[in-house]
């Protein structure tokens, strides 16, 4: 009897839940314990670690993308409902929120155009091609709403999709330096500008130093997807 | 923590209707967030079971952005061609979004803040 050869079992594997499920799960697994080993270290941190494990995989195995997604969309698919979850911990801090309710609502105003327009700015002004300029418009927001805003201004929607994974990277494991740096210490303050800055990664980890900064992180990412999704497709057409 | 699972899938499914139904730009989960935050004011209280399950699911909520993050290699010329511009865009700009929010919140707040019990027991 003769054995499958290793290439094949790959291609086969590949496509199967099996493999993408328990791939992406091992290497987050391995981007977690070497976090926790290098002392938290940022730019080690479980999902940069998880990507660029699977990616160099993938590429060495001359994998498409395409194929490891087909079983790995069964863990994309649980951003749905944790966004959802997202309602639990924002109904336990509603009255802290309804206190904040005026400078929450300016604070969104100022950082949601902030954010989205000084990453287009910046892009531009070093030589940016087009595409990728508006591809980083709405790179703050949620993935789905990112890249449904990146479609109506001329961005490419999977582009957008790689930028909005590096920002929530950038503020969930920038931001507690950062806000020691501004001498903000404030719990729903500091969860209020992660989450509208850098997501649902953002929010992950508010969530990991408490519960009060995940609510609100939680509530800065939904709003600030809601006001993208209504603003920022609206302002391009004027503009153009 | 079926009961969980099943709540939350059944809100996303009706989050997803309405935007169907209705052509809202904002995706079925934000929609089927903010039903169930309606849901919950109206009640009043959520189970312990409930509570306790949620954050479970939210503490691994990052792990479940790694298969999009891959597709990076998908873009991996174009990354490589436009680095400095994106990286610098994709820095400054996150870190200028979160300092404008949270200035603007500090100023805008009436009262100096009293540190909460969490931040107490730091």
């Amino acid at each position: 009897m003769n054995a499958t050869p290793p290439v094949e079992l790959w291609s086969h594997f590949i496509r199967s839940p099996l493999l993408g499920l328990a791939l992406t799960l091992s290497a987050y697994l391995a981007g977690v314990w070497l976090f926790k080993r290098s002392g938290q270290k940022p730019y080690l941190n479980p999902i940069l670690v998880a990507i660029v494990l699977i990616a160099v995989l993938l590429w060495a195995t001359d994998t498409p993308y395409q194929d490891y997604f087909d079983g790995a969309q069964f863990i994309h698919f649980l951003l749905g409902p944790a966004t959802v979850a997202l309602a639990v911990p924002l109904h336990a801090y509603w009255r802290r929120l309804r206190e904040m309710a005026l400078p929450l609502v300016v604070g969104l105003f100022a950082g949601s155009a902030t954010a989205a327009f000084s990453a287009m700015g910046i892009a531009k002004l070093f030589g940016a091609s087009p595409e990728t300029v508006f591809s980083l418009g709405p790179k703050s927001v949620t993935t789905p709403i990112a890249m449904g805003v990146a479609e109506q201004i001329g961005g490419i929607p999977s582009l957008t999709a790689v930028f909005v994974i590096i920002t929530g990277i950038i503020g969930a494991f920038g931001a507690p330096p950062f806000f020691r740096l501004l001498r903000i210490d404030h719990h729903p303050t500091r969860g209020f500008a992660i989450g509208l800055a850098a997501h649902g990664l953002g929010t992950a980890r508010a969530f990991l130093v408490s519960e009060e900064m995940g609510a609100f992180s939680a509530l800065g990412m939904g709003l600030n997807g809601v006001l993208t999704a209504v603003l920022l497709p609206v302002l391009f057409s004027l503009l153009h | 923590m079926l009961n969980t699972l099943a709540l939350l899938l059944l809100y996303q499914l009706g989050g997803e209707l309405v935007a169907r139904f209705f052509g809202l730009p904002i995706p079925g989960p934000v929609i089927g967030m903010t039903l169930l935050l309606l849901t919950l004011l109206a009640r009043g209280q959520v189970s312990h079971d409930t509570r306790t399950n949620v954050g479970a699911f939210l503490q691994h909520m990052s792990l479940f952005f790694v298969p999009a993050g891959v597709g990076v290699m998908v873009h991996l010329h174009r990354v490589a061609n436009e680095w400095l511009p994106i990286v610098i865009s994709l820095v400054v700009s996150t870190f200028a979004g979160m300092a404008v929010t949270a200035w603007v919140i500090r100023a805008l707040s009436p009262t100096k803040h009293t540190p909460s019990k969490e931040e107490a027991r730091r």
